[in-house]
């Protein structure tokens, strides 16, 4: 009986694992804490002072529009959302609590607005977290 | 209270659209010009949404 080879394209990897080497785990880490940071690190100062800047700069007017600042809590699914959305801001978060920045609630429109501000500085913080760490292992230039 | 601002929905909005477009043109492209150029077409897009939406809305009041 001959031999039949068999192929099967399908078994092969799609995706080539990624070392994980110090700055691709310090890029995200130090990007979450302090906006901009994972960039700059990696020599990417004006991509970083850029996120930084902008990020910054939303969180701030968040903050001047008293935009409510929201602390953890385990009651309604969207303030948790909001919680999750306003750490991912980092050190800026810590510091907009420690100086108790920020509207307690959100009574008018402008408040309304800064907390939307703030929540999505937070995530926009995140992608650029995920942007340095996508620099750390090469996939961007 | 550090201060208190007062802006109009429409500084806000364009506030809001400047800095998410900085980060979605840096953070979504690759090459500087590609990134200048998303960007500016985030910017564009959501000054271009606001002002239809804005119209719409005064056109469904009056």
């Amino acid at each position: 009986m001959a031999k039949t080879e068999t192929t099967t394209p399908d078994a092969q990897p799609t995706t080539a694992a990624v070392p994980l080497t110090p700055i691709a785990a310090l890029a995200p880490a130090i990007g979450w804490l302090i906006p901009g940071a994972g960039h700059i690190i990696q020599k990417r100062w004006i991509r970083g002072l850029l996120l930084m800047a902008a990020i910054v700069g939303m969180f701030a007017f968040g903050v001047a529009l008293q935009g409510k600042v929201y602390k953890p809590n385990t009651g309604d699914l969207l303030d948790i959302l909001g919680f999750v959305g306003d750490l991912g801001t980092g050190v800026v978060y810590f510091l907009a609590r420690i100086f108790e920045w920020g509207g307690t609630s959100i009574t008018a429109a402008n408040a309304d607005y800064g907390t939307k501000f703030i929540v999505v500085a937070g995530l926009l913080n995140i992608m650029a977290a995920v942007d340095a760490y996508h620099i750390a292992i090469g996939k961007k230039p | 209270m550090i201060l208190a601002l007062q802006l109009s929905h429409f500084s806000a909005a364009a506030l809001f659209a400047l800095f998410f477009s900085v980060v979605f043109g840096i953070t979504q492209r690759s090459t500087t010009n590609e990134m200048v150029r998303f960007g500016a077409y985030c910017f564009a897009m959501a000054m271009g949404g606001l002002f239809v939406a804005g119209w719409a809305m005064w056109l469904l009041h009056h």
